[in-house]
């Protein structure tokens, strides 16, 4: 492992508005480098597509930013912190799970299939990671969590379990319970790909409200009209580097790279 | 079309407010259960005209208090050994699953040995440990004891049971904790809860749904083992019945009035068992499944529930 971080830019990284700095991001599982390379910056506030084909690393990429994957080489800052380890002076410490989780408290992430506890109810989801992990009060928690409920329309539905509910519903669900934690960042990884086509809108919709609350947001995603109309910039993974980055809206309609082009034709 | 079709539906088994569906007939079930009721009256018969099974005796020791007493340390035994088999089978599954390698292999070790032993040969071992260890010696503590003192009868027999049950649970617990989802564990750590709570809270309750079904059949199983602890003379209910019958030579009636109370126990818990496993249902089905006594209804029901009178019209509209 070779990282060395100059104090200069780590100050830059915490000094500025910067909510993500990857810094030559390399990660192989084995002989297979699945990021062979990656640099992005995301400014707080910016709402990030990253599209690509299957395989292209994308949710590898996504994962590395709250430590659920490790980086191989080149170092991840978020929220102006080095993700998963500790800086002390020119050295990384690598952190302790119980650290991993501290700072995770901060960053949200909205999984493909949901993963909602299936043994709770909804509110109970809502509420489990708060109370644990941030140890708040109960009486606080629930009053966020229905308000939160209410956010994304299934107020109605707190007592239920999530077998009960469409995966439409469920997806929302898992969104309000990222939020409930009150992140700094979201991640989403292709939120929308595990539904049935009429229960996509419910769920954008809710992603469209969030992003105009200013929340940081880094979305994987197969939906070319959200990164249209919601990204402030879409970038497109192929092969474990980034190919092109740029606005949603130039990108998408008037993409450079061949490879983009190709990957737009055979979304679109 | 739709004239048609209510015309000649109509006639048979149309009533005003939809239809009434009539379950298949099934003759082959009622005389299978004839046959085997005809059979069992036969044995019964038999067990009931059979001076020798000894029915007042029976009656007379079935409350009798030594044999109560006795009852009350099988529960006792059944209990402890298996609260510490559960507890000791998630700790050695926790550390069966762990990353360090030599905490996986001293789990392993474990299970190993108590597996490859028959508890009945574990029991007599830790009753006979004075043989091994004349003196218990607590260093840190600067305790010491009469290690026949302290290993009492029971003392061994809860030993004995609890640490062979613990190898046993723990294979169960490791099948349940591998049976949930990754995704559960991943989401839980996304969410900055840590790996202590990720198993209590998220990973535990889930992997209950596979590990009760087997756990009540070794409770049942431990009710039953805890006999062999007569052979360390303690005085639970198999040993309180030979008691009686080295004295008054009723062997059969003794051996059938320790046999009852185990069918009694047994059949408490399986009764819990039932209703447990409804409870860490919820949250997996959409509807909790019927108890007994709802399925016996079913089972026999002739006619079935009536279909609303919208369903009708939408098989019309559909024609
Ligand atoms: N845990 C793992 N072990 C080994 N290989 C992995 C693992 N996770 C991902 N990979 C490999 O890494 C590569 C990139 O996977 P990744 O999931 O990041 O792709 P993706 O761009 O998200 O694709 P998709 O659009 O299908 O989700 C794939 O070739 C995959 O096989
Ligand atoms: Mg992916």
């Amino acid at each position: 492992m070779t990282m060395q971080a100059e104090p200069a830019e780590a100050q830059a990284a915490s000094g500025s508005n910067r909510m993500i700095w990857a810094d030559a991001i390399h990660k192989s599982y084995g002989r297979n480098d699945v990021l062979k390379g990656i640099d992005l910056e995301v400014a707080a506030g910016e709402v990030v597509c990253l599209i690509g084909p299957s395989g292209s690393g994308k949710s590898t990429f996504l994962r590395c930013m709250n430590h659920l994957e490790t980086v191989d080489d080149g170092i991840m800052w978020v929220a102006g912190r080095v993700v998963g380890y500790e800086m002390k002076g020119d050295r990384l410490h690598e952190q302790s799970y119980a650290q991993v989780c501290r700072s995770r408290t901060k960053i949200g992430m909205v999984f493909q299939h949901f993963n909602l506890f299936p043994h709770m109810t909804v509110l109970g989801n809502i509420m489990e990671a708060p109370t644990v992990a941030l140890r708040q009060k109960k009486s606080v928690v629930r009053e966020r969590a229905m308000r939160l409920l209410e956010q994304v329309g299934l107020a109605e539905k707190a007592q239920h379990y999530p077998r009960q509910l469409s995966g439409g519903q469920q997806q929302r669900v898992a969104i309000a319970r990222a939020l409930c934690m009150e992140p700094s960042l979201m991640l989403f990884d292709e939120p929308t790909s595990a539904l049935d086509p009429e229960l996509v809108g419910e769920v954008l919709k809710v992603m469209k409200d969030l992003a105009r609350t200013g929340m940081t947001m880094v979305v994987v995603t197969h939906e070319m009209n959200f990164a249209r109309d919601m990204a402030d910039r879409v970038v497109f993974m192929d092969g474990g580097v980034i190919v092109e980055e740029g606005p949603a809206a130039e990108l998408i309609t008037n993409p450079r790279h061949p490879r983009t082009k190709e990957f737009l034709a055979s979304v679109l | 079309m739709s004239t048609l079709t209510t015309s000649t539906f109509g006639k048979s088994s149309r009533s005003s407010d939809g239809f009434t569906i009539v379950k298949a007939k099934h003759p082959g079930r009622w005389i299978a259960a004839g046959v085997l009721l005809a059979l069992v009256a036969l044995v019964l018969y038999s067990v009931f005209t059979n001076d020798r099974f000894g029915w007042p005796v029976v009656a007379y020791y079935f409350t009798d208090f030594s044999i109560a007493r006795g009852l009350l340390i099988t529960l006792e035994l059944t209990v402890i050994s298996m609260v510490i088999g559960m507890a000791l089978g998630v700790i050695l599954a926790v550390m069966r699953l762990s990353p360090n390698p030599v905490v996986r292999m001293a789990a392993a070790a474990y299970v190993y040995f108590f597996r490859g032993t028959p508890v009945l040969v574990q029991l007599l071992f830790w009753y006979n440990l004075a043989a091994l260890y004349p003196t218990i010696n607590l260093g840190i503590l600067g305790l010491q004891f009469d290690a026949n003192a302290v290993i009492t009868p029971m003392f061994a027999a809860i030993l004995g049971l609890g640490l062979n049950q613990g190898a046993y649970m723990s294979e169960i617990v490791r099948a349940g904790l591998l049976s949930v989802d990754s995704g559960q564990v991943e989401a839980a750590g996304a969410l900055g809860i840590n790996r202590f709570h990720t198993l209590r809270r998220i990973v535990l309750p889930q992997a209950m749904r596979v590990i009760i079904p087997p756990t009540g059949n070794e409770t049942i199983g431990m009710l039953k083992t805890t006999s062999l602890v007569s052979v360390l003379a303690v005085p639970e209910v198999l040993y309180s019945a030979q008691v009686i019958y080295a004295r008054t030579f009723d062997t059969i009636p003794l051996l059938i009035v320790a046999s009852l109370w185990y069918i009694v126990v047994t059949t408490v818990l399986s009764i819990g068992q039932y209703y447990l496993e409804r409870h860490f249902a919820r949250g997996s089905q959409r509807e909790l499944p019927p108890t007994p006594l709802q399925k016996i209804a079913y089972l026999f029901r002739v006619h079935d529930r009536r279909l609303p009178v919208s369903t009708k019209t939408d098989q019309e509209n559909s024609r």
